[in-house]
């Protein structure tokens, strides 16, 4: 189970005079259990780039590969792709149009063909998985709250059990507490169930804390694709493009260049707390 | 997806026509509709026909960006072109099994298919060379004596040019809608019409909604910088007449005469 893509290049309004040349050759190799964050500044290609990976956008050139299989063959299956490889979009809250929750949930797995039985008890797990309460299923979607409708919305992808799960800007619009529940919500279900996740964000530090590789994105093209250790390191040249390293990487480098000994590759704050204390308890002995 | 619709297709480009006043081209547009239907003859024609050449050139839009305008109306085209054809009565040049076709039906066809598809050219190189916005600028200063009649002239502009506005970003969240349901395994192409008219739900209900939502929020942010309709409202920039105006009206001028004097004379 994984996604190649091969040279892939997207323009859109090809032949006009107002093309756009959204993707640059992107080749990349997405392996089954990866928790990956897809960053990039406004316009950098990352909402192109995973439409491409569900077969919503056809590559101007290139392929695209699902378990070896090229997802723009003549008799491939593109339904039973978009089922294995589900997309949250941008603010998925405004695809829901059932009268209740429940029933919006239920809306993926039943253009899958599933039988009603299955089709509510998927409905029920993907709610549960969300963390949201059994009193909320059978309200309208439109009472809730913004961060509950999100979870709706994210429920209703991941009711079709996909074996990956791309999320488009998950925490946009909500406040920090809303965006770190989101977020633990997603980690949580990725320790469960151990598919891949592909996290769309344009905040270093949001992803920092989750994600075992980081692909950075520029102009349509892959700028790093490595460890978040690694990637940060690059923290200058991430600026210059419009990206920021996680605050705690700036904290280290500042005390580093100040003649602290201390390893600048910490990504979070624990490690970096860690770091510090190490330092100055060697420091004193 | 939608991309394709064609409503209102400015086409950006530097030419007299696009600097032209806004007015001039409505009042030149309408004009040119009245002319097709005073002249009869084919020298008539041959003179819209030769106006409408010289506007394009001058235009500078490639042509094949008027034809596809033509494309919508085909199909009324072809209704026309054979009813006409078939069910004018008149001196039978053949018939075919019941039909015949007749001198006068091929003349009628004939005369509507070339008035159809000047009217449709001529009102693009309209749309192609104005901004829907300076377009609703120019109907709402023509429009003005209408005041008298207490018509809401300027709120009905205004509510022109919102709606303007707002089909390329409702096309967007069509776009979008649709994407996000195919996602979640939506089919919005197979099935019978029942099917794919049930179909349409999922897409229609978000966007409805969204709908409301932007006018609300537009309404709001309106409200907030003390909008409060026509009266006493002044424009940043306000339509003035310039020379090559002057001498447009001039040209349009000759232009209907001599259609006129082709339909008394010739």
């Amino acid at each position: 189970m994984s996604i190649i893509l091969d040279h892939v290049n997207y323009v859109y309004g090809a032949d006009t005079a107002m093309a756009v040349h959204a993707l640059r050759d992107i080749n990349l190799v997405i392996p089954d259990g990866q928790f990956i964050g897809l960053i990039g500044h406004t316009g950098s290609g990352k909402s192109t780039l995973v439409q491409h990976l569900n077969g919503l956008l056809r590559p101007t050139d290139g392929s695209i590969y699902f378990n070896g299989e090229d997802i723009h063959a003549q008799d491939y299956d593109k339904k039973k792709l978009r089922s294995k490889v589900g997309l949250v979009f941008q603010y998925p809250e405004h695809q829901l149009f059932e009268v209740d929750v429940f029933s919006d949930v239920c809306f993926g797995p039943r253009n899958l063909g599933l039988s009603r039985q299955e089709t509510e008890l998927r409905a029920y797990a993907a709610l549960k998985q969300v963390g949201l309460e059994d009193d909320y299923f059978y309200q309208s979607p439109f009472d809730l709250s913004g961060g509950q409708k999100r979870r709706v919305a994210i429920a209703g992808v991941l009711a079709m059990k996909p074996d990956i799960l791309i999320l488009d800007e998950p925490t946009a619009g909500l406040d920090p507490k809303g965006r770190d529940e989101i977020l633990d919500q997603i980690a949580k279900l990725k320790a469960e169930t151990g598919i891949t996740v592909i996290l769309v964000s344009h905040s270093m530090e949001d992803v920092a804390k989750y994600v075992e590789r980081i692909i950075v994105m520029n102009q349509g093209a892959v700028m790093y694709d490595d460890t978040p250790r690694e990637v940060f390191q690059h923290y200058k040249e991430l600026e210059a493009v419009g990206l920021a390293a996680p605050q705690v990487t700036y904290i280290m480098q500042a005390l580093h260049e100040s003649g602290i000994p201390v390893r600048t590759d910490a990504t979070t704050i624990t490690e970096a707390s860690q770091e510090i204390l190490r330092v100055m308890s060697d420091h004193r002995t | 997806m939608l991309r394709d619709i064609t409503l209102g297709q400015y086409y950006q480009t530097e030419s007299v026509i696009h600097k032209l006043d806004p007015r001039v081209k409505l009042i030149a547009t309408v004009c040119f509709i009245i002319s097709l239907f005073v002249v009869k003859s084919w020298i008539g024609y041959a003179v819209a026909a030769v106006f409408l050449a010289v506007v394009i050139r001058l235009s500078k839009v490639p042509f094949k960006f008027m034809v596809k305008g033509m494309k919508a109306i085909v199909f009324i085209m072809l209704i026309t072109v054979v009813f006409n054809l078939f069910l004018t009565p008149g001196e039978v040049l053949f018939s075919v099994w019941k039909l015949r076709i007749t001198r006068e039906g091929l003349q009628q066809a004939v005369t509507m298919a070339v008035r159809l598809s000047f009217l449709i050219v001529g009102s693009s190189v309209m749309t192609l060379t104005t901004t829907p916005n300076s377009l609703t600028d120019a109907m709402e200063k023509l429009m003005k004596p209408l005041k008298v009649f207490k018509v809401p002239v300027h709120e009905v502009a205004m509510m022109m040019s919102i709606a303007l506005r707002f089909i390329p970003i409702l096309l967007e969240e069509t776009d979008k809608i649709m994407k996000a349901q195919i996602a979640r395994g939506a089919d919005f192409e197979s099935g019978n019409l029942i099917r794919k008219a049930k179909a349409m739900v999922p897409l229609l209900v978000p966007l409805f909604i969204s709908a409301f939502r932007r006018a609300n929020d537009l309404a709001m942010a309106m409200e907030a910088r003390c909008y409060r309709g026509g009266e006493h409202r002044t424009k940043m920039k306000p339509l003035r007449y310039a020379g090559r105006d002057r001498i447009a009206y001039v040209v349009l001028t000759a232009y209907f005469a001599a259609c006129i004097g082709i339909r008394i004379w010739l």
